[in-house]
């Protein structure tokens, strides 16, 4: 199993091979430059559409059942069906692939966001509003930093899976790494279909560690730097700096999976798990 | 908005559904390749999430397994499985098809189970039923809508990857789109798309059905509701 020797690996058509990572250090550079950019900007596109979808949902609570039900539909059509269907309208683009991408961000952070901010406790909100915090105000200095870690939670989630979803996109000539996946497998180029695949899958650790060392660097009082923040010391702040290290660890765990199983329109228990574990840490 | 209607045209002809590349073809392979995966991961994944949740160990594995599956790319593994020891053809779709239905099967009877009232297992040991007993009569029937879910999210997810086996020479209904682009029949490609679409549905429509009907059904009926 000599599988790194050096040498002529590419005319041994070995799986791993130096040589290959060099000579094509430019397609591989630059398959990995669209990969990113597909995702940055699926990410960015489907926060700036959740965002006031989210907002506006919770103004008018009747559509939230309309909304997930359309997203539930949406996030069920396979991704390859998703690209075929918009060709008719964009044809063989980067943006038939971007639209797609899109939608499915869109999907999770829509569910992931308007869980995390129901999932705030009315006591806090009923605090807040005691204190004379308007709604703006509310929503800003005691919903959203509550509902932080489900926010990032889903944005870990959304960014995760359009990072493997990304590679789909080959069928159409604009997957990032999945073009030099899809072009290996029909010259049977072994060492380029696991670079591109090893390098989409640390593509997606690296984003994932990213985001963790965001949401450490956004939500101080999680992990005991009191006053880290001067600005945030509302009720809520000092309410979540009590909640304990290991408590926190666990309800990030109780989080993603709420936001997973959210993903997969399991409305129900999701926000029930939610809410018990923010209720059982802000206790 | 041509291309929507010869795709309809497409579907709605006879001589398509005929035939051994016909849609009726297509659609048996795609069911075929589907079950056999969700069968196989359910016997592999269900004992093992079941388990792990009863015993109420190994909570890392089973959240991990679940995230590790969504950051690795399906169509890297299709490709990767079909260029190496395994050759193209439909084990390889099967094998890479029930590595993906494992994760979330592990994942959600493990949370099922764990997300089981600590306060009904008590209750029941206290009446004294064994640990069989309380995994059976407790436990199962109350972790029954989690595993359900499990259930879905591998079948929806396997409908999807089994199209895209289509890209690595597979059968099922993926390969008119692939095909379609191929030759440039876009009638195909959106006919076929709009099928798979529609099958993803299905599964997932059938799926919520019966998970609003088996939890009632399982429920023991000398238990007061």
């Amino acid at each position: 199993m000599a599988i790194v020797a050096s040498g002529n690996c590419l005319e041994r058509n070995a799986w791993i091979c130096g040589d290959y990572v060099e000579t094509r250090s430019d397609e591989l550079t630059a398959a990995l430059r669209e990969h990113i950019g597909l995702t940055v900007s699926a990410v960015l596109i489907g926060l700036a559409i959740a965002i006031p979808l989210v907002l506006l949902a919770r103004r008018w609570r009747f559509t939230v059942p309309w909304i997930g039900g359309l997203a539930s539909v949406l996030y069920t059509v396979p991704s390859l069906a998703f690209f075929a269907l918009l060709l008719p309208v964009t044809g063989l683009s980067a943006t038939t692939v971007r639209i797609g991408l899109v939608t499915y961000t869109l999907v999770i952070l829509f569910r992931g966001l308007l869980a995390g901010l129901d999932a705030v406790p009315a006591s806090a909100r009923d605090a807040a509003r005691g204190m004379g915090y308007g709604p703006v105000r509310l929503l800003l200095r005691v919903e959203l930093p509550l509902a932080l870690p489900a926010i990032i939670a889903a944005i870990r989630l959304a960014t995760v899976s359009t990072i493997a979803l990304v590679t789909v996109g080959a069928m159409i000539g604009h997957g990032g790494l999945g073009n030099l996946i899809y072009d290996g497998l029909t010259s049977t180029f072994k060492a380029e279909v696991l670079t591109s695949s090893v390098l989409c899958v640390a593509l997606a650790v690296v984003a994932d560690l990213l985001l963790v060392a965001l949401q450490w660097l956004v939500t101080p009082w999680r992990h005991g730097r009191r006053g880290g923040r001067r600005g945030r010391g509302g009720p809520a702040t000092r309410e979540q700096a009590a909640t304990r290290e290991q408590a926190a660890t666990r309800e990030q765990a109780a989080t993603e999976w709420a936001v997973a199983t959210h993903a997969a329109a399991e409305q129900s228990v999701s926000a029930r798990t939610v809410a018990a574990k923010t209720e059982g840490t802000t206790a | 908005m041509s291309t929507l209607t010869s795709a309809f045209d497409w579907l709605t002809t006879g001589a398509s559904w005929r035939g051994g590349e016909g849609i009726a073809t297509r659609l048996g392979q795609h069911l075929m390749l589907t079950g056999a995966s969700v069968g196989i991961a359910c016997a592999v994944a269900l004992p093992v999430g079941i388990g792990l949740g009863h015993v109420g160990r190994g909570g890392t594995l089973a959240i991990n397994i679940s995230n590790a599956g969504r950051a690795v790319p399906t169509f890297a593994v299709l490709v990767l499985l079909a260029i190496g020891p395994l050759g193209i053809g439909d084990t390889t779709t099967v094998v890479a098809l029930t590595l993906f239905a494992i994760a979330p099967l592990v994942t959600n009877s493990y949370i099922g189970m764990r997300e089981v009232d600590p306060g009904a297992k008590e209750a029941a040991r206290g009446m004294g039923m064994s640990g069989v007993q309380v995994l059976r009569r407790v436990e199962l029937p109350l972790a029954l809508p989690m595993i359900l879910l499990g259930l879905r999210l591998a079948a929806v997810q396997v409908v999807a990857t089994a199209t895209i086996a289509a890209l690595i020479g597979g059968g099922g209904l993926g390969r008119f789109v692939v095909d379609g682009l191929a030759n440039n029949h876009r009638d195909q490609v959106v006919g076929g798309a709009i099928l798979v679409a529609a099958l993803a549905l299905l599964v997932e429509g059938a799926l919520i059905a019966l998970s609003r009907l088996l939890p009632a059904a399982a429920r023991p009926a000398s238990c007061p509701r």
